[in-house]
């Protein structure tokens, strides 16, 4: 299962969208706020968002790219404005699907306009608990109202309106992305023509909670967290928000692919010292990506993030506790697509949801990639994913 | 009709043994049945299902039977090749159901909507009665667990079935059985007992049989003899080698 690191496309390749550029959006104002799920109103909204290709003139070409918890509104391409925003990590990296969207690609930028958003609540442009409450005049930190995928979809949707696109010719994600994919095919079904769902299910399952629980605990149980009024100390929740980060890559992989990748090798050498601290390759590596995550990533969103992943559920939302019922709302074309070894968004529960899909009498393609790669899949398997993208996108429509 | 149909099996293998007997040497025996069964390689190869080239007798036999504009549903329906085919020609509304990964991959290539389940377990409930016109199981049924269950759920979510499958009453496969003493191994039969993927083998009197004892009303039929297809009679049980039956259920 040894895959070769892929080779990504420079800013001047054929294949790449080259530089790019965010834009920023005040969607709601303090005067006209965004009214909530939970009742409660927020504004401004400030949503930052990137597009690649042109949307044409009848305005049916566009893709709507949904990214996932810790991503961010740069889907492709390379940033030019890192200077700006200090964001540095992007400077060797393209966008986050830039193996999926560009000329060519399977998201082919020749032919669709793409759109990627950043959702409420998060740390990249979008209003989030890091942005300043106009009434306090300091970030919102922990009185930032509770969002849900339902709200992020709204604001997507008038991120739409804003852009005269009345019907996205797809949207798709992959885990949080695919539950936001589930979100507009059920609240917005005469406004997406085909949704594809990659990774995710209808809701989250009791394991997944307890994940996201731990996740959270550890970051509200650091001393630096202060209540999330730790915007203006020197450190936050650093060692907090890292371990939430570790123990949820640990359920982005599979065990198969931890014990190929890893095994019980030792980090640089052959011996163990006997004593407490790092010894275990897997131990470096997780203890990396907890490091690297808190550079670029706030504490308070990713509670609120992870909080709107646990409320996500969409029987509950839209049928009355019934998936059947919700799924009678849904008028695209859908593809739900598993991988065999993701254990937080279990290909059986991604199947139930093709089932209520096929019981609301609609055709409906599901797939369970064979996969050694676990959750992460959705962003690994790039030969296969990258197929089934570019059939679906372009398949004839429903007869 | 049962009766007719072995009475003429029986009388041609006691021919054929006859036939046979003359050659006393075991090794010409042997020899005799080897022939048997590269004829019998050889007849079965012109209507394997993985031949890309061609079009199945029995998907022509589909395509002419369902009108234009039907929903479809598709049993194992492999890299898709019908339902896209009847989705550009009948502008149906097409469903496929198939395991094997790689074909659910070229099921997606042709813009095939297709459910990656196991026909054995995940079928129950995973349509609403009578949302298909048509449900297409092509030789598929005998590879089945429960056969019976899969039919009668085919008749539940569509208004009429549509059944292929290889005829074990055939002569060939009769004597092929009969005279080696050994399960037939064909091309469209290539397997060992221990590892063939059939696991339930039957005639078309069988099936027919069953149909009867189900309640189901076999609307038509059709049937490939020597390479040719034909409307399904009754003698068939002995010289079909494939068969194609549609099938509703009686009324009241």
């Amino acid at each position: 299962m040894a895959r070769k690191k892929r080779e990504v496309d420079s800013p001047t390749s054929d294949a790449s969208v080259g530089w790019v550029e965010a834009e920023t959006v005040e969607l709601f104002t303090a005067e006209n706020p965004l009214t909530l799920k939970t009742g409660e109103t927020l504004g401004p909204v400030m949503v930052e968002y990137e597009a690649y290709g042109k949307l044409n003139a009848a305005k049916d070409n566009a893709v709507l790219v949904l990214h996932a918890l810790s991503g961010d509104a740069h889907a492709a391409g390379w940033d030019k404005k890192i200077a700006d925003t200090g964001r540095h990590w992007r400077a060797d990296r393209p966008g986050w699907w830039d193996a999926m969207i560009g000329p060519g690609k399977p998201i082919d930028t020749n032919r669709f306009y793409v759109i990627c958003s950043n959702f409420l609540g998060s740390c990249y442009g979008t209003t989030g608990p890091s942005s300043v409450n106009p009434q306090t005049g300091k970030p919102y930190a922990c009185d930032f109202p509770v969002v849900m995928i339902s709200d992020w979809v709204r604001v997507q949707a008038e991120l739409m309106d804003h852009l005269g696109i009345d019907k996205l010719y797809a949207v798709v994600g992959g885990s949080l992305g695919g539950q936001q994919a589930i979100e507009w095919a059920l609240a917005y079904p005469e406004r997406v023509k085909k949704a594809i769902v990659l990774a995710a299910a209808p809701r989250l399952s009791a394991q997944g909670l307890a994940f996201n629980a731990v996740g959270r605990h550890s970051i509200m149980k650091d001393p630096q967290f202060q209540h999330g009024d730790y915007y203006d100390q020197k450190e936050g929740p650093d060692a907090g928000l890292a371990t939430a980060r570790m123990l949820a890559h640990i359920t982005y992989l599979s065990e198969e692919a931890m014990d190929e990748k890893f095994g019980r090798r030792l980090q640089d050498k052959e011996k163990p010292d006997f004593h407490l601290g790092q010894e275990f390759q897997i131990e470096s590596y997780l203890e990396y990506q907890g490091r690297t995550f808190v550079e670029r990533f706030d504490a308070n969103s990713y509670l609120y993030i992870t909080r709107a992943m646990d409320y996500y559920d969409a029987a509950a939302d839209w049928g009355g506790g019934n998936l059947d019922q919700a799924c009678k709302r849904v008028k695209a074309d859908v593809m739900v697509v598993s991988f065999s070894t993701d254990w937080l968004y279990p290909p059986d529960e991604c199947e139930a949801f093709a089932r209520a899909l096929t019981r609301n009498g609609s055709p409906v393609t599901y797939v369970d990639v064979p996969s050694a790669y676990g959750h992460d899949a959705f962003l690994i398997q790039v030969d296969e994913v990258g197929h089934l993208l570019r059939h679906f996108l372009t398949a004839r429509g429903r007869a | 009709m049962k009766n007719k149909i072995d009475a003429i099996s029986t009388d041609a293998l006691r021919k054929l043994a006859f036939s046979l007997k003359d050659k006393t040497d075991p090794a010409v025996l042997a020899l005799g049945a080897e022939k048997i069964g590269r004829f019998l390689n050889h007849v079965g190869s012109s209507a394997h299902r993985g031949d890309a080239q061609t079009v199945r007798w029995q998907d022509r036999v589909i395509e002419e039977e369902i009108p234009v504009g039907s929903t479809v549903l598709d049993l194992g329906c492999g890299e898709g090749d019908l339902l896209a085919r009847l989705m550009d020609m009948k502008q149906v509304r097409g469903q496929g159901v198939e395991l094997d990964p790689e074909a659910v991959l070229q099921c997606v290539a042709k813009g095939v909507p297709v459910l990656q389940l196991d026909l054995n377990r995940d079928l129950q409930g995973a349509f609403k009665d009578n949302c298909f016109d048509y449900v297409v199981l092509e030789e598929t049924l005998q590879t089945l667990v429960r056969p019976d269950l899969t039919l009668e759920l085919m008749l539940q979510v569509g208004r009429r079935g549509i059944v292929t499958f290889p005829n074990f009453g055939n002569w060939r496969v009769r004597l092929d059985l009969g005279m080696r003493g050994r399960m037939p191994q064909t091309d469209w039969l290539p397997f060992s007992w221990y590892n063939t993927p059939n696991i339930h083998l039957f005639t078309l009197q069988d099936f027919m049989d069953w149909a009867d004892e189900a309640g189901v009303h076999v609307v038509d039929g059709y049937v490939l003899i020597e390479g040719e297809v034909r409307k399904m009679e009754l003698s068939d049980n002995l010289y079909a080698d494939e068969a194609l039956v549609i099938l509703e259920r009686k009324q009241g």
